[in-house]
């Protein structure tokens, strides 16, 4: 049976020049970066240069990076870390209500220390609107934190904008860009945002690495204090596999986006035309056309997420959805809820991620093998039974 | 594989899926907000269920516990099949994980709505019309959310994954605090 991967917002494979350039340092390359011997200096100067592929990704200095276990620590860093470096001009933050829970959940953290917070909303593509940023912004307003791309839902938003808005009020501004660095070409200083949260394993690095990026002179607060990596923002030992990984999968990413994106993106305008025209009452989510170039995600009326993955899976196909059932959490997606759709629309959620190497007969396999499941499912649900006798009237 | 071999082959194959038109009672149950809704059919002869059949919107664990149901109560007389519960049929299923135990296993209360609506008109003589299942049973003292158990006296969190919990108003499940919505009967949560 054919294999077809559209999971890319769980994970993508490691590229085989990332895995390459790590191997030294899972075997004889065990050296500390913080020692003064050779074996410690052997890894410091490999530290040293992914951070500067890192930095070069998203138009940085190698000093702005620091490194991090996930996109997650990183979200959380620069919430929790500036919010408290800065509380001294004010105790408020502004985020958007499609932001990722590592996101939400520490503004929410920092609402028990005596922090407030303004949501704003998004519109049914998902997308922020930079004027009710501003209109959000208070006099003690220290923070605003938008995503750059939402993985659900593909859509980008216009944080040159928002950047804009923040930086005219004297505001910083946090971009969690864990969906979109690697993927679409970032510069922070065009952006003109503070800091940004970025992670390989969304570009074919390993995971367990990630950065944060922040503009040089921003104080922080760390997360983990102990000992001076990190330049003290972060201490621990240097996860050094994973960092040179990070660095490899970067420089790859910078000179390979653009080729990535033009082989992607018709394959997802395909997919996206297809599975609507294929298959009846089903709604594209998020953006038609500012969207991510691999991502491609649907809600389909009348069945639940869950069922509808487990049987494309069970035709070779991995996906992911919002949807309730498949969530720990046992919450439908609260981006899908933020963009207007309703709870039984919002359970029928499907995402296709498209990783590198995607080819059209991975696409026709996918369009083959869908429709019959969606009315397979369909044919033992009560919603749709109800919806063919409202229409029959 | 989180589900059992014998859940992915009754969710695979589900028996007795379908609508009886002229069915002797209907029950429903469940909400679009847990994201599972069962209705049941039911066709009585003898005080016995002749057939069984059933619709279901909802997880892989939603349409194989309705399946079962179905196959457990037909040819069963009423009594037994009010005797099945939401906890035999799990077993029957060879075990579901523990977080679709609680929102997804309703097929026995949507069976007995199915019933009481077939019990009720004998008496009224009035049509059979969906009936919605009473409240649904709680297992006393487990997480929703994971696999933990809730020490006795401590029913506002679970200590297993760190989640503050809150008895739902409406139907006495225990639900995540601050969520605005109960994931068992989608009724709103008390500010």
């Amino acid at each position: 049976m054919r294999k077809t991967y559209f999971d890319h917002i769980a994970a993508a494979p490691l590229h085989p020049q990332a895995l390459k350039a790590m191997l030294p340092y899972l075997g004889e390359a065990y050296g500390n970066p913080q020692s003064l011997h050779s074996a410690g200096q052997h890894a410091a100067a490999a530290v040293d240069a992914a951070r500067e592929e890192v930095a070069g990704l998203i138009g940085a200095a190698s000093d702005e990076i620091t490194f991090t276990s996930s996109g997650s620590e990183a979200n959380n860093f620069a919430v929790k870390g500036l919010a408290r470096a800065y509380q001294a001009r004010g105790r408020h933050i502004v985020v958007s209500a499609v932001e990722h829970l590592s996101v939400l959940n520490p503004v929410k953290s920092l609402e028990k220390l005596g922090f407030s917070s303004t949501t704003v909303p998004v519109d049914g593509t998902g997308l922020v609107d930079p004027a009710d940023v501003e209109k959000a912004l208070r006099k003690d307003t220290v923070l605003v934190s938008v995503m750059t791309a939402n993985s659900e839902v593909g859509t980008l938003e216009p944080v040159a904008e928002i950047a804009n808005v923040c930086r005219a009020r004297n505001v910083l501004f946090h971009t969690d860009a864990v969906a979109a660095a690697g993927a679409v070409p970032l510069d922070v200083r065009e952006l003109g945002v503070d800091a940004l949260s970025l992670a390989g394993d969304q570009f074919y690095g390993p995971k367990g690495s990630a950065a944060l990026f922040l503009k040089k002179g921003t104080r922080i607060l760390p997360l983990v204090e102990g000992g001076i990596q990190e330049n003290g923002r972060r201490a621990g030992t240097e996860n050094v596999a994973a960092i040179v990984g990070l660095g490899r999968a970067a420089a790859i990413a910078r000179a390979e986006m653009a080729d990535r994106a033009s082989r992607l993106e018709p394959l997802r305008d395909l997919l996206i035309e297809e599975m609507t025209r294929r298959v009846g009452h089903v709604v594209l989510t998020g953006h038609r056309t500012r969207r991510l170039p691999h991502h491609a995600s649907f809600c389909v009326e009348f069945v639940e997420g869950e069922g509808m993955l487990l049987l494309l899976d069970m035709q070779g196909v991995s996906a992911s959805s919002g949807s309730a059932c498949t969530s720990k959490s046992l919450k439908v997606s609260h981006v899908l809820l933020a963009m207007g759709l309703d709870h039984a629309l919002a359970q029928g959620s499907l995402i296709f991620s498209l990783i590198d190497g995607t080819v059209r007969e991975d696409v026709d396999h996918l369009l083959d093998v869908f429709p019959p499941i969606v009315e397979r499912l369909r044919n033992m649900s009560p919603l749709y039974t109800q919806f063919l006798k409202e229409n029959s009237r | 594989m989180m589900y059992s071999d014998k859940v992915m082959d009754h969710f695979q194959n589900p028996r007795n899926v379908g609508v009886i038109a002229d069915a002797d009672g209907i029950g429903q149950v469940g909400n679009p907000v847990c994201g599972d809704m069962m209705t049941f059919y039911i066709k009585v002869k003898d005080d016995r269920l002749e057939d069984v059949k059933f619709q279901t919107f909802g997880c892989g664990a939603a349409i194989a516990v309705s399946s079962m149901v179905s196959e457990m109560a037909k040819g069963k007389t009423l009594d037994e099949a009010m005797a099945i519960t939401n906890s035999l049929v799990a077993e029957e299923l060879g075990g579901l994980p523990k977080n679709k135990l609680h929102c997804s296993n309703l097929g026995a209360d949507a069976l007995h709505a199915a019933i009481e609506n077939y019990r009720l008109r004998l008496k009224t003589g009035g049509k059979a019309a969906p009936a919605a299942a009473a409240a649904h049973e709680h297992e006393e003292g487990a997480c929703p959310y994971c696999e933990g158990t809730l020490e006795e006296g401590q029913k506002g969190y679970c200590g297993a994954c760190q989640v503050d919990l809150e008895e739902c108003p409406s139907c006495g499940g225990i639900t995540k605090k601050g969520d605005g919505v109960c994931i068992h009967c989608g009724k709103p949560l008390r500010a």
